[in-house]
């Protein structure tokens, strides 16, 4: 991996960061930015813990789905895969139903959707340590959360309900505040600590599993290694900001050919470049000229059709 | 260095019995052709040295301890295994595929000139040194073979397990990759390697080990083993033995017994 890279994405970041402090229904000038002026407040308690929140958890996704592709050997893995942000999308919406969506009790169902997720994978896919029932397990969970939020939303006991429902699903880092930044925060950490330490594995892994198992690579022990990361990643990025698809699935595609196609070359551009890709979205969607906020999870659905469209087409060309 | 055994190796794969009772002792410094007809067992022979598969009753030894005894780590320095089925799943170029060989060598903190050198010589060995920055997936059989072979020997193991590293290969390819093969036995590492074709095995071998529905037919120099006979009643076919005008034999499969 060339060491330029992640400096060069560090530096768009931290400049994107600085941008989106200013990018709002109200552009803030320079001189809001001191505390005695009122407009302080718009910056330190909402822009800035929601732009930290962005990096946070652009960088949880972007990471979590380099680590997948690497696992699975799948560059169209995704981070949902494994039924983790299914599992934390139904804790939130039960939250929802019930109506006990308090700033801290969501965060919390969600937290405790996406372990019981991760132990019903855990569970699932047994001490095999192999990919194909591992992955099957997965979309079980994930199914199954899935009808089940459904089953929430048809149940809904009023309309306001139904329509909370409908829009939290939907993603967003609207009016997130510093309570979400230090509930995710330390959780994304932990899990981004996890899937950094499997790089050299998920190399080990590019020889598929026999080679890798002879090359002293523990099978188990790297699928707990990623269940886990994947787990605390995406579980505390749906708890703070709904389900946001493809920044997982996008972000590897965009940095490999820049970092080299190593999957441990792409877990830390990954990290960068998703943690990039989501401040720039959302100081974008603010922007829009709407009457209401564009949800960030329907903008990047918007982004991430055309991108594989893009991919598609660069892929025929490429067979033809 | 230590001689690499199996000891009663019994493996169930599902309704087959894999391996029936294998008991076998490898010599370093030597090659070994491990023969048979599909379904004897070869590879599960070879997964259970390599720590594969672990087996239902007996155990592999090295130097006399049991494989359980080493550290996986230690295990993977001193054994190199070369899978049949060759994959590499993303576009790395060569030198990043046989830099994955001092895996289990490397610290945490990246590749050391050790690792470097070995690399460099394993790449030297299997003339792909100039294909170093080409992406493995995009290069011909014989060069992908010689490649996969490469981070292998990067690991500079004291055994070489190959399951079947001629199969796709051309003539000219199998000569070379035997020749990899023989330097390696040559400088003191045991060579342990599945082959189909008898006259490679004839050819190569130190020792034959010849194999049927999961047992052991024949353990020997290959003049022993590579006879009609054996070769006979192991594959159900009849055999014409030769001579080449330089004193090697030459095997001719003529007919299905």
């Amino acid at each position: 991996m060339s060491a330029r890279l992640p400096l060069v994405l560090l530096a768009l970041l931290v400049l994107a960061m600085l941008a989106s402090l200013f990018a709002g229904k109200v552009w803030l000038p320079l001189a809001a930015f001191t505390p005695d002026d009122p407009r302080w407040l718009i910056i330190a308690e909402l822009r800035l813990p929601r732009t930290l929140l962005a990096a946070i958890v652009g960088a949880g996704l972007g990471l979590s789905g380099a680590a997948m592709q690497g696992y699975l050997r799948n560059p169209l893995a995704d981070p949902g895969l494994f039924g983790v942000s299914a599992g934390a999308a139904l804790g939130a919406v039960l939250s929802l139903f019930l109506g006990m969506a308090t700033v801290w009790l969501l965060p919390a169902f969600a937290l405790a959707g996406a372990a019981i997720a991760m132990a019903l994978l855990a569970l699932l896919a047994g001490r095999s340590g192999s990919l194909l029932v591992f992955t099957l397990a997965g979309v079980i969970i994930s199914s199954v959360a899935g009808s089940l939020t459904a089953l929430a939303i048809s149940l809904a006991p009023t309309p306001f309900a139904t329509a909370q429902i409908v829009t939290w699903l939907m993603g967003a880092l609207t009016d997130r505040s510093w309570a979400d930044v230090a509930m995710a925060a330390p959780l994304i950490l932990v899990g981004a600590a996890l899937l950094a330490l499997t790089g050299r594995s998920l190399d080990a892994l590019t020889l598929g599993e026999p080679a890798a198992r002879s090359m002293g690579v523990n099978p188990l022990r790297l699928q707990a290694a990623i269940v886990l990361g994947v787990g605390l990643c995406v579980g505390a990025s749906v708890a703070a900001a709904g389900i946001i698809g493809f920044v997982g699935l996008m972000v590897p595609h965009i940095v490999r050919p820049f970092a080299g196609h190593r999957p441990s070359a792409v877990l830390l551009p990954s990290a960068l470049a998703g943690a990039l890709l989501l401040v720039a979205a959302d100081s974008l969607v603010r922007l829009a000229p709407m009457a209401s906020e564009l949800r960030l999870g329907i903008a990047m659905s918007m982004l991430g059709g055309p991108f594989f469209l893009l991919l598609l087409l660069r892929m025929r060309r490429r067979l033809a | 260095m230590s001689a690499l055994a199996a000891e009663s190796l019994a493996l169930r794969l599902g309704e087959t019995q894999a391996l029936a009772g294998v008991s076998a002792a490898f010599a370093p410094g030597r090659i070994t052709a491990v023969l048979g007809p599909n379904g004897a067992g070869k590879s599960s022979l070879l997964a259970c040295l390599a720590g594969m598969r672990v087996p239902d009753s007996g155990r592999v030894t090295l130097g006399g301890s049991p494989r359980t005894a080493f550290h996986p780590q230690d295990l993977a320095r001193r054994i190199g295994f070369l899978p049949q089925d060759g994959e590499v799943h993303w576009d790395i170029d060569v030198a990043t595929l046989v830099g994955l060989g001092r895996f289990p060598h490397r610290g945490r903190w990246g590749e050391n000139a050790e690792d470097r050198a070995a690399t460099a010589a394993a790449m030297v060995a299997t003339d792909v040194a100039h294909l170093a920055g080409r992406v493995v997936n995009t290069l011909s059989g014989g060069e992908r073979g010689r490649a996969l072979l490469a981070r292998v020997l990067a690991g500079t193991p004291q055994w070489l397990l190959a399951d079947e590293p001629l199969a796709s290969l051309d003539p000219a390819h199998q000569l070379d990759v035997l020749a990899c093969l023989r330097a390696v036995a040559q400088g003191g590492a045991g060579v342990i390697v599945v082959v189909h074709d008898l006259n490679h095995a004839a050819r190569l071998a130190d020792d034959v080990l010849l194999m049927r529905d999961g047992r052991i037919v024949a353990h020997g120099p290959p003049a022993q083993v590579l006879t009609p006979a054996l070769i006979g009643q192991t594959y159900g076919v009849a055999v014409h033995m030769g001579e080449t005008p330089d004193g090697l034999p030459f095997i001719i499969t003529t007919a299905r017994r």
